[in-house]
This record gives structure tokens, C-alpha cells and sequence, in this order.
């Protein structure tokens, strides 16, 4: 038995018997690392001075590469920031820490966060470790990479659009998106602040459950945490979900979804309907503005988050040649220039324009308005419903370079995920099937603010009966 | 429609420094995109109001008292350029 095929709740029984130890989990995963990072390219760099500390949960776990961590290099995979050691833990590290995980090291993304395939990042693309020639999902295509290639127990992913939920679908594990305010963000270098939130990507969802109990809690140092209590989330497991009511949106269901995709969602359907759930069709009328609105809110978020890389306080600072003026604004036209990769420029001038006099509101409060309609669609349909049930993306992994020159076809990949985003709900992904080519499908579901437990419970009941989540890349 | 004028202001908006063949990808890309959102124009929403957070969360405030934080020190040695104490930055004013 390897033990890095174990979840961690596997773990933590292991140590607790005696069968294993603290040090033998760590050493075997870290050595899965170095065998499997050559591949995947999951991690940026790899902590091996990391102390093996006491808790009730020493796991090791990787950290996406926009959370920081106190003294180690954090990056969000982009030049700009090459060289930048963080001062501080992030609020979760410090939860982390105190649980005694075992930090791995920073997980490769697309760069701050923007994409759907991780091949924006500066330190090369990561690949998918059920096929190498394909994506691994983005943003945290690390996060999802390193924990079913068995290189972290578990990991730490955001999700802005889709972020951790799309990768986990690509990647065949689980991912959850927490409520806005569910994490502190204290400490996440922000991307779209009023979408942003920090969740776990792990092997099964007892993990899910329990790496969300370690993170949870309200933070005063993010103004947007918020003050409610962290229930212990492994509790909430169990397998009934007679009378349970579960909305199937329609709008979900539309013309471009792979045939396998659909199959495998339609079966989740027919399996809770057989457990009892009340299933019931429901309609989210505004799904199909919600790319539309999120890329303009999001960019426009992004664009002012972004303003604060300009070469003076930290990271990278690049002068223009001699041909050129050489004044304080030249240097940071140039830094941001030299230091930005394609993607990251492209929202920055798309976010630049939507915010831009003029333009304001014809693009940004539209969206804002809009970003209303999508949410009261969602509030609405929690009234009558406990879950809303879809495809986590409409497809599986798909090929390397098959997307990244055409962004608007990339950014539709976030379709299903991004409406949680925009009404801050909680969502996750988890395993429901392959395709053809043994690629995973993803199943998303989504619950009222805070109602994590009810959604874990559903997803716990799903997991119980089949055992997709049990399959492992083989790498 | 996007032109190279607009999105070379767009550009030194951004502070962004981008030669002539990034900024023709930069016009269609725009275009392409800008065009995808006018999808936004369908919805009548004259009588909704804004969302920018989405939880009832307002007026977030602490104490007024000075708490331990980073020491200087610390925060200036990522600093590219420093002296005394100070961030050193290319002229400002011509």
C-alpha cells in the first residue's frame, strides 16, 4: 500500500494505530512529489525544510502560490512578483499550521488567477495527470494536479469564477468553493475581491469536509469574513436524502455540453431520485449573462487590484531603454509590461476599459445590476430547493493549446461555475464518471449561503454509493 | 467599435507600456470581448439596483487602537530601491 494514494482521513487513522508515522506520511509524499513533478508541474518549488509539527490533523497539503506563507517566495506564478517572500501567514496558513499540517510548498496556477487551463502560468503549464497532452482546469490547476497525482494529501485552491471547482472536475477530485465570507481571505493576494474565496481541493469529501473545518472562521483582519460559527462539517455526513428537494436548472442543460457529460450527470440524477430526493426541473433565467457579467466585474476588480504591482514597494522593477523617457511612470509602464504575462495584461486593459469615464455605466454597473438579476434568480430558487444539481464544466479536459488563442471560447468553460461566484454561494465539484477517453466528469452542486453542511451531506450520499472517487491517475 | 487610439489610452491607463503589434491584438481582442458583453444591453434594468457585495455586510469597523503590525524595517526590505528609510523611485516631476 503506498501511502500517498491514502486520503488524509486514512492517514490520521494510520497514525493513530500505530501503523504509520507523522515523518513516514510526510517523507512518502514528498518523494511522490519529486517523482511526479517532472510530469505535472504541479508545484513551484517544494518546501523540504518543512518541520513535521503536532496537531490533530498532520497532513501534508499544498498551497496555491497566491496564499502566503511567512518566509517562503509567493509568486501567484507571475514574473511580476518573482523574488517576493511573503511577511506574513495567510489567515488559513495559521489554521493550518495549528491543525500541524505539513506544508509541501507553493502550487503552480494561471497566472493571479486568470484562466481555465493553467497554461498562463510563468513557470510552464501543468498537465493533467489522467492525460498529459490535456489541461488540468485552471486556476488552481496545481492545487487539483498535485492532490490526484497524489504529490499533496490534500490542497488549498481559490475560486473566483470556477477556480477550484472546474480543475477538481478536470482532475477527478473534490473541490469546494465556500460562501463569501465562509474564509478569511486575510492574506490571499486578491484577484476579484468581491468574488474571491479560498477552499479545499481534496480526494473524497469527508477530506473536503474536514481540511473547510480547519480553514473556516471569521477573521477581523478581512472585513469581509463573516461573524458565524464553524460547525464541525464532518458531523453533517451521512447517506440519507429521502425528502431532500434538488432543483435541476434548465438553462444548465444547454447545446454544446459533451453527450458523456450529460450521461454521467442525468445518472446522479436517477441515483438521488432512487434515494428518495425530490427532484424538480427549475429555471434560472439570467444563467446566460452571467459570463458576461462576470467578466466585466471581475476584470474591472482585477484591473484595481493589480494597480498596486508598480515596481516600488516589492517585486520586479524593469526602466525603459535609453530611447525612452525614463520618469516614474515610464518605469512602471515598463515594470508592468516586462512583468505581466499576455493574460493577466489583457484583463487589466479589459478592466481598465469597463471602469474607464464614459464607459462606466455602460459596462460596469450594468453588470452590477445584472450581477442583482443573477443572484435573486439563485435566492429565488432556494426558497423551493435545497441543492441545485449541474455539470461541474461542459466538458472534460481538453487538449493543451486547444483554447489559449481564442479567450472567449476559454472563458465559457467557467458557464456553470460562475454563477455561485457572482451570488456568493456555496458550490462544489465532485467526481461522477468518465468519458471515453477515462477522463473525469464533474458533478456540481450548489446550497444556499452557509448551508455547507446540507451540501457536503448531499455530496458525502453521492460518494457513498459509487466509486469513481477511489480511481487514481496513473502517473 | 475599438480603435488603436483608444486602446493605446486604454494602455496608459493601465500603465501599461505596449508596442504597435500587441496593440492590434489588443483591438481584437477587445472587440471580440466587448462584443460578446453588449449581450448585457438585452436585460431591462432600470429598476434594479446594484450588487457590489453580496452579503448584508455593512459599515465594518474596529477600534481605533494602534495594534502591533509589520515593522518597518521589514516592509522596506522588499523595497527594489531605498534610502533612509524611504522608497527611491525615478523622477516624478519633469
Amino acid at each position: 500500500m503506498d501511502l500517498f494514494t491514502l486520503t488524509a482521513a486514512q492517514l490520521i487513522r494510520l497514525i493513530a494505530s500505530g501503523k504509520a508515522s507523522v515523518k513516514e506520511i510526510a517523507d512518502a509524499v514528498r518523494s511522490r512529489l519529486k517523482e511526479t513533478n517532472g510530469k505535472t508541474n504541479a508545484f513551484i518549488r517544494s518546501y523540504a525544510d518543512e518541520l513535521v509539527r503536532s496537531g490533530p490533523c498532520p497532513i501534508p497539503i499544498g498551497i496555491k502560490d497566491n496564499i502566503c506563507v511567512e518566509g517562503r517566495e509567493v509568486t501567484c506564478a507571475s514574473r511580476i512578483l518573482k523574488g517576493f517572500h511573503s511577511p506574513y501567514d495567510a489567515g488559513v496558513i495559521e489554521k493550518v499550521r495549528f491543525s500541524g499540517g505539513i506544508l509541501l510548498g507553493g502550487l503552480n496556477m494561471d497566472e493571479f488567477a486568470f484562466g481555465s487551463s493553467s497554461e498562463s502560468s510563468s513557470y510552464g503549464i501543468i498537465r493533467n495527470p489522467w492525460d498529459l497532452k490535456r489541461v488540468p482546469g485552471g486556476s488552481s490547476g496545481g492545487s487539483a494536479a498535485a492532490v490526484a497525482s497524489g504529490a499533496a494529501v490534500w490542497a488549498l485552491g481559490s475560486d473566483t469564477g470556477g477556480s477550484i471547482r472546474q480543475p477538481a472536475s478536470f482532475c477527478g477530485v473534490v473541490g469546494l468553493k465556500p460562501t463569501y465570507g465562509r474564509v478569511s481571505r486575510y492574506g490571499l493576494i486578491a484577484f476579484g475581491s468581491s468574488l474571491d474565496q479560498i477552499g479545499p481541493l481534496t480526494k473524497d469529501v469527508t477530506d473536503c469536509a474536514t481540511l473547510l473545518k480547519i480553514i473556516a472562521g471569521y477573521d477581523e483582519r478581512d472585513s469581509t469574513s463573516v461573524a458565524v460559527g464553524v460547525p464541525d462539517f464532518t458531523k453533517a455526513l451521512q447517506r440519507d436524502v429521502k425528502g431532500l428537494k434538488i432543483g435541476i436548472p434548465k438553462e444548465y442543460f444547454i447545446e454544446g455540453i459533451q453527450p458523456e457529460v450529460l450521461t454521467a450527470v442525468q445518472a446522479a440524477v436517477d441515483f438521488f431520485k432512487k434515494e428518495g430526493a425530490i427532484i424538480q426541473e427549475i429555471s434560472l433565467p439570467h444563467t446566460e449573462y452571467a459570463v458576461a457579467t462576470y467578466y466585466i466585474v471581475a476584470t474591472a476588480e482585477a484591473s484595481s487590484n493589480l494597480a498596486r504591482f508598480d515596481g516600488v514597494e516589492y517585486g520586479l522593477r524593469s526602466l525603459p531603454d535609453k530611447a525612452r523617457k525614463s520618469g516614474i511612470v515610464d518605469m512602471y509602464e515598463e515594470t508592468r509590461a516586462k512583468g505581466f504575462g499576455k493574460e493577466a495584461k489583457r484583463r487589466i486593459m479589459l478592466g481598465t476599459y469597463v471602469l474607464s469615464a464614459g464607459y462606466y455605466d455602460a459596462y460596469y454597473l450594468r453588470a452590477q445590476k445584472a450581477r442583482t438579476l443573477i443572484k435573486e434568480d439563485l435566492d429565488q430558487a432556494f426558497l423551493d430547493c435545497d441543492i441545485i444539481l449541474s455539470p461541474t464544466a461542459p466538458t472534460t479536459a481538453f487538449m493543451i493549446g486547444e483554447k489559449v488563442n481564442d479567450p472567449l471560447s476559454m472563458y465559457l468553460s467557467d458557464i456553470f461555475t460562475i454563477p455561485a461566484n457572482l451570488a456568493g454561494i456555496p458550490a462544489l465539484s465532485i467526481p461522477c464518471g468518465f468519458d471515453a477517453n477515462r477522463l473525469p466528469i464533474g458533478l456540481q452542486l450548489m446550497a444556499a449561503p452557509f448551508a455547507e453542511e446540507k451540501l457536503l451531506a448531499t455530496a458525502f450520499a453521492y460518494e457513498q454509493a459509487h466509486s469513481w472517487h477511489l480511481e487514481r491517475a496513473v502517473i | 467599435m475599438i480603435s488603436q487610439e483608444t486602446v493605446a489610452y486604454i494602455a496608459s491607463l493601465s500603465r501599461l507600456h505596449i508596442d504597435d503589434k500587441e496593440n492590434a491584438g489588443y483591438v481584437k481582442d477587445l472587440q471580440d470581448i466587448l462584443h460578446y458583453v453588449e449581450k448585457l444591453n438585452m436585460l431591462d434594468v432600470s429598476q434594479v439596483a446594484p450588487t457590489s457585495h453580496v452579503l448584508k455586510v455593512e459599515n465594518v469597523f474596529r477600534d481605533d487602537v494602534i495594534r502591533p503590525s509589520l515593522d518597518q524595517g521589514v516592509a522596506m526590505s522588499f523595497a527594489i530601491e531605498s534610502h533612509a528609510g524611504h522608497y527611491k523611485v525615478p523622477k516624478v516631476i519633469e
